[in-house]
């Protein structure tokens, strides 16, 4: 069974926080700082596994990671769990967090939020989603593992639930509710109707086209 | 009221918090802003303000005050709502019974929902932090999701399943109709948390165990598409088909076939194919071969293989594959890719490879004479490479122990010494190691290095071995006699080499001390052994002698167990200058290396001490630091007796009282003088000093007894709050006796403002090194605080003058590795000190 996924970044900061075991809020932070004191003094070029601290078990569970640029992501695991098994399961997760934030640099930037921001200013539906970014990784994360055990590790699956919740989040107006819903009442304007390329300039070649939008 | 701000706001904010108090103060802002939009019953950012407490959750900050604010969400109609509610209720809910009871409703509410990601939600929070009473309450509809035709809520219904089974065992009858019909799924994620169902189910129960055996055929049948379908994109991982699936019915394969001759029959065909099929030049391939070799070993293969050979040509062909030869090829196959390639899944193939490599090579040693030349070849590195993917120290031992039962005489020398110091290190592990090597000798002489490591363990922990106080392993009843019994057998027996002659004579001597009604038996063997064809056996044994008659009172210093040394090198065995078995070129001219400490030279003074004045140190020609080295060098001094030398200086003991700056050994402080009459009393030590606590040491002797050494403990706090309930606790060995008088205070004031003073008298009859080990336990800023610290540095003054020589053998048998610690020490007091030894020496054994 997984007993915790953590996920912080190169100084220890928590990006993702999850235990299937129930620990006291500052256990769990202190779980948090040990692991990311075992984890950091690893060399990249030494085994993923290692033995849990003492806080969550020792010896007893081990931690599986993988580092990924600025990021950590640790699996605390029982011997129930195929390390090997877990190490992929890992890049599923990230692969799958890829999917859903587009790309790698993405994922990146999902926790560095002051590069996203200029991103943020564009107004897609992937705006959207990323404003609850910190949420949305749980939303995703449940998808993947559920109560400590694999769920589901078809990407496509996930992503394309996560998608359709999405959705569904979207047409009750998502987290933002009533000012997000007059912006999406615009968007979802018939835009095929609307003429795309007018140009004043070049009117009298333009304007004849109309006709086949209409 | 303006709006609250949102997630992303608040998380842009928060970075830009230079210091952890800034950022505090911004979540204490933000913290009473949503406290007072609770208060208010907003509904419409309700689930913004949740989400933004899930934020600061995991940053650390207190955010159970939106307990009730996710039932809240629960409730709502709403998809948005209901998702961050359940959320925040995994997250953020603890056992309170009450909210609990709220929660049921709405789960079951949630679970007839009409949209499946909202049953969705509810299954996925009741099989996370459901308690006992919410699946008894709910397992009923848990049951009916489990039989339904959606696969989204099927898969999580069944580990839904697994939960409600692990928190009530007793509800497990009830979800055995609905797996009749699991396995038959298509989709894999059901197929999946199917199989982890099924697993679960039969590790709980036998009689499950033995109604779904018959489903072996099954997953046979689907672990066969699974490796024979080719390319799917939906679920290949690096070439693979779905390794997580096939991990998983591997395992339950194993459970499945585990003493029972059917199932593992029919499982043997597939196991081969999955053995010989998987490509394992990825991490994936290796996660499931791994299963694979696992699960082979697990059930009963052999029987299988007996009744194969009426079948057709190829499967012979593929059936005789699953021999453990394969198994081993499989190993040695993945140990050259892990040794091969740095990346990630490879270095974790190592360690699986070895893992299952000495699962093999227990099983059949057969397998292993044939595949002697690969496992030569994996051994070639194998301390360096085990050190660095060993999880404790226990599988370390575990490991090169195993490694030198079956192949030991194609280990590198320095195995021995580096398994020795390993050993020495793990002081929790002496018993379980002696014991385990104990049994692994016992009438099997012919691994050299095994036989070596034995008699050094048993001669150092030869009393944890007769006591039988082993908590991990089956007690062994053993009487002294017997240990000596297989010792002395290993020194009469032909096939030990001189060097193991020389472990086992030393370890016997080493007993000596550790044994009580044996000791004229151990005299005997020693004085037999005086005159030993082997010369090197004899001068051991004549030297022995001399301890016995003429040195009785330092024997059992000299004898004494070999101190914890607390680092460890994390470099390779390269480090070791010395090996077992080799003798290093001996430098004529003893010019001391350019820098650093000398622990190697200090054990060879050491070994000058043991072995008489026609031996002189080895002098390393590579100078190291690494106290491991030392390490290797002290196993050497007592086991190995191949070491030569140059003639030592002649003895000038007239120079033995000019004696007057020997360092410090202990402190490596070597200001303080050792032998100083002039000084008027016993310099204090500080014996502590941890998280601004300080312990200081003021000795005084005794007026009326000299034996008695009177220690003033005075305990101070720099730090700016008080240390409470403070317990100062102190634990000497058993030669000395020790008085803990009551102390002054429980608490030690802040800032240095005061002291705690206890006094300790210490009854030293046998005029020995002081050791002292402390335990302290305080509060502090409002936690318990407990330490455990080992007092090496008291001074030799507490001892009696006429025991100096004593003492200096004494404190060069014991403290060097705690030298070798120190990472600037004095040369000149090394140099100082290896003058002084050998001269002691000199007068000593003249």
């Amino acid at each position: 069974m997984i007993q915790a996924i953590l996920v912080f970044n190169n100084h220890g900061k928590p990006r993702l926080v999850r235990f299937y075991q129930r620990f006291p809020e500052e256990i769990q932070q202190q779980i948090v700082r040990e692991t990311f004191h075992l984890v950091l003094k690893r060399d990249d070029n030494i085994c993923n596994f290692l033995e849990g601290g003492s806080l969550i078990g020792g010896a007893d569970y081990k931690l599986i990671y993988r580092h990924y640029a600025t990021l950590y992501f640790v699996f605390c695991v029982d011997s129930s769990e195929s390390e090997l098994g877990i190490l992929d399961l890992i890049q599923v997760f990230v692969e799958t967090l890829d999917k859903c934030f587009e790309n790698v640099c993405e994922l990146d930037l999902i926790f560095h939020m002051d590069k996203v921001c200029p991103l943020l200013e564009q107004g897609s539906w992937k705006t959207e989603f990323r404003t609850c970014q910190a949420t949305c990784v749980h939303y995703i994360l449940q998808e993947v593992v559920m109560g400590g055990m694999v769920l589901e590790t078809n990407m496509n699956e996930i992503v394309a639930q996560i998608e359709a919740q999405n959705r569904l989040e979207k047409s009750e107006g998502g987290l933002s509710a009533a000012p997000a819903r007059a912006v999406s009442a615009v968007k979802n304007i018939n835009l095929p109707e609307i003429p795309r390329n007018i140009n004043i300039g070049d009117l009298n070649i333009k304007v004849p086209n109309l006709s086949q939008f209409v | 009221m303006p709006a609250p701000i949102r997630l992303r706001e608040l998380i842009r904010t928060i970075r830009t918090a230079r210091t952890q108090a800034e950022e505090r103060e911004m979540i204490q802002k933000e913290c009473a802003a949503i406290r007072s939009s609770f208060r208010e019953e907003d509904n419409t950012y309700r689930c913004r303000n949740v989400a933004k407490l899930l934020y600061m959750h995991m940053l650390g900050y207190p955010a159970h005050f939106g307990q009730l604010e996710c039932l809240k969400l629960i409730a709502s109609q709403k998809f948005t709502d209901k998702r961050i509610g359940y959320l925040g209720a995994m997250l953020l809910l603890d056992e309170r019974q009450d909210v609990h009871l709220l929660m049921t409703n709405c789960i079951k509410n949630d679970l007839n929902h009409s949209t499946q990601f909202v049953q969705g939600l509810a299954l996925c929070t009741l099989g996370c932090m459901g308690s006992s009473e919410m699946c008894r309450d709910l397992a009923g509809e848990v049951e009916k999701l489990l039989k339904t035709s959606n696969s989204y809520l099927r898969k999580k219904a069944a580990l839904c399943a697994v939960h409600v089974i692990r928190k009530v065992p007793e509800l497990m009858e009830m979800f055995l109709p609905a797996t009749k019909n699991l396995l038959n799924e298509k989709n894999h994620g059901v197929l999946h948390t199917s199989v982890v169902l099924l697993t679960e189910m039969c590790e709980r129960s036998p009689d499950m165990l033995a109604h779904f055996r018959k489903l072996v055929p099954q997953l046979v049948r689907i672990l066969k598409n699974l490796i024979m379908s080719g390319y799917s994109p939906e679920h290949d991982v690096s070439g693979i088909s779905d390794p997580f699936l096939q991990v998983r019915i591997l395992r339950l394969l194993r459970i499945l076939g585990r003493n029972d001759d059917d199932s593992s029959e029919a499982m043997n065909d597939i196991l081969a194919q999955v053995a010989t099929n998987t490509e394992t030049s990825k991490n994936v391939g290796n996660a499931i071969l791994y299963e694979t070799v696992l699960t082979i070993m697990d059930i009963k293969s052999e029987s299988g293989l007996r009744s194969s050979a009426c079948g057709s040509q190829n499967q012979k062909r593929m059936l005789a594959s699953l021999e453990l030869e394969l198994q081993m090829v499989v190993s040695s196959l993945m140990w050259e890719l892990g040794t091969k390639f740095g990346s990630i899944g490879n270095q974790a193939s190592i360690y699986v490879a070895l893992t299952s490599l000495l699962k093999t090579v227990q099983t059949d040693h057969n397998a292993v004479q044939r595949h002697r030349s690969t496992i030569v070849d994996c051994l070639k590195d194998l301390d360096v490479s085990i050190k660095r993917y060993a999880p404790s120290k226990r599988w370390h031992i575990d490991t090169i122990m195993r490694v030198l039962t079956t192949a030991g005489s194609y280990v590198r020398d320095d195995a021995v010494p580096n398994l020795i110091q390993l050993i020495t290190n793990s002081v929790e592990m002496h018993a379980y190691t002696v014991q385990r090597l104990y049994k692994a000798i016992l009438g099997d002489y012919s691994q050299q290095p095994l036989v070596q490591v034995a008699a050094w363990c048993i001669g150092e922990y030869g009393d944890l071995l007769v006591s039988g106080q082993c908590e991990e392993e089956e007690p062994i009843q053993v009487t002294e006699d017997e240990v000596l019994d297989i010792l002395e057998s290993v020194l009469i027996s032909n096939m030990s080499t001189s060097v193991t002659r020389g472990y086992a004579l030393t370890a016997i001597m080493k007993l000596s001390t550790r044994f009580t009604c044996t000791v004229n038996r151990i005299k005997k063997v020693v004085s037999i052994y005086g005159s030993s064809i082997d010369v090197e056996l004899q001068q051991r044994a004549v030297e022995y002698n001399a301890l016995f008659k003429k040195y009785d009172h330092m024997r059992s210093a000299l004898l004494e167990r070999m101190p914890v040394m607390e680092k460890v090198t994390t470099n390779g065995p390269s480090e070791i200058v010395q090996t077992n078995g080799e003798t290093e070129p001996a430098p004529l001219e003893t010019k001391p290396p350019p820098s650093g400490p000398q622990p190697t030279s200090q054990a060879n003074d050491l070994l000058d001490l043991l072995g008489g004045n026609d031996i002189t140190p080895v002098i390393p020609t590579v100078p190291t630091s690494k106290p491991a080295s030392a390490g290797g060098e002290l196993l050497d001094l007592l086991g190995d007796i191949t070491l030569t030398g140059a003639p030592a200086a002649a003895p000038t003991p007239a120079s033995v009282p000019q004696i007057s700056q020997p360092p410090f050994l202990l402190d490596g402080l070597s200001s303080q003088p050792l032998f100083n009459d002039i000084t008027p009393g016993i310099p204090s030590i500080t014996a502590y000093s941890k998280n601004g606590l300080k312990i200081e040491f003021t000795f005084e002797r005794s007026n009326t007894n000299p034996s008695v050494t009177v220690i003033t403990i005075q305990a101070s706090n720099s730090t700016e709050l008080d240390m409470t309930d403070f317990v100062f606790q102190a634990a000497v060995p058993k030669t000395f006796q020790l008085q803990l008088l009551s102390p002054s205070s429980s608490v030690v004031p802040a800032f240095n403002t005061g002291t705690i003073t206890q006094v300790i008298k210490v009854l030293n009859p046998q005029k020995q090194q002081l050791r002292m080990r402390i335990k302290l336990t305080y509060n502090h800023k409002g936690s318990a605080m407990q330490d455990l610290a080992e007092v090496n540095n008291f001074p030799p003054h507490l001892k009696e003058k006429s025991l100096r020589f004593c003492e200096f053998l004494h404190i060069s048998v014991i403290p060097f590795p705690h030298v070798a610690l120190q990472e600037e020490t004095d040369l000149g007091g090394f140099d100082n000190l290896r003058a002084i030894v050998k001269q002691v020496i000199s007068v000593a054994f003249e």
